[in-house]
């Protein structure tokens, strides 16, 4: 991303079970498995064949939204080139799209992380249900969402950036439960 | 909550799904050729099946995909749940013991 750009902090407030992650560089990439197949060269890390399962290596993602859609995240970087991805997908039909500055990301953690997110979200979070790996799109309250758990008491949460502030005292007010102030 | 069997993710909510009207309607390839009877037919009429009822939804708070489902507009069960493109399945009408499943 064009670093000239200033960006704000996200409005979460760092507690021993909340944090924003740093910001990093998200590309949705829509095509079908020869633009995938061109674009895991250059990105470092192939694209989950199963519905709702992220892979990852180092800091880099890509986590499957939908059958031909995936959001490739590079999150120690904030200016990974979408260039040297167009040049490798070249005339392969796709779409690529930019959208760092749309979403944060949140990290929530420990012993009660599946409670907190399940006062907004109704997805079975039980590691059985949704083992470490799996990533998918849906809703927490009244915000869309992208929850992918990369550990067994660790959720990353991919929040579209005007909703952070509701997200994060929505959660807040839920903990409250199992950390009170 | 209703769950709703998503063809490509699974059993999810309901929240996470928007409803698309009737399922298999195909739109005339010359619509200029029908007579404005018939193409207000096809952009209007639907059959509103009291009973089961084959219709379109998407996951839009998920996978994003739209598919088809057979709901019992009595009961709000779903009896099946198909990729767009393949056939309407032949369902048990019975109703089921698993009810809102
Ligand atoms: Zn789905």
């Amino acid at each position: 991303m064009v670093s000239s750009m200033a960006r704000l902090a996200p409005l979460v407030t760092t507690s021993e079970w909340m944090r924003a992650l740093p910001f990093a560089t998200r590309l949705i990439l829509q095509g079908d498995a020869a633009a995938r197949t061109a674009a895991a060269a250059v990105w470092g890390v192939s694209f989950s064949q199963i519905a709702c399962r992220a892979l990852s290596q180092g800091s880099r993602a890509t986590l499957w939204l939908g059958p031909e859609e995936y959001l490739l995240l590079d999150m120690s970087d904030e200016s990974a080139s979408v260039a040297t991805l167009e040049h490798a997908i070249g005339n392969i039909p796709h779409a690529l799209v930019d959208i760092s500055h749309r979403q944060i990301a949140i990290e929530i953690s420990g012993p009660f992380a599946e409670r907190i997110l399940n006062g907004g979200c109704p997805l079975d979070l039980d590691l059985s249900a949704f083992p470490i790996g799996m990533c998918t799109r849906t809703v927490l309250a009244k915000a869309e969402i992208v929850l992918w758990r990369n550990r067994a008491d660790a959720f990353h949460v991919e929040v579209w950036r005007s909703f952070t502030g509701y997200v994060a005292g929505l959660l807040r007010e839920i903990a409250r439960e199992y950390y009170p102030v | 909550m209703l769950i709703i069997d998503c063809p490509y993710c699974g059993r999810r909510p309901e929240i996470e799904f928007t409803h698309g009207g009737e399922a298999h309607l195909v739109r005339p390839p010359q619509p200029a050729e029908l007579s404005d009877q018939d193409w207000a037919a096809f952009l209007y009429m639907r059959s509103n099946t009291k009973g089961i009822y084959a219709e379109r939804w998407r996951h839009a708070r998920g996978c994003g995909q739209f598919f088809n489902a057979l709901r019992d507009t009595t009961t709000d069960h779903f009896l099946s749940t198909y990729k767009s493109g393949t056939p309407r399945p032949v369902v048990n009408t019975t109703p089921s013991e698993e009810g809102h499943s």
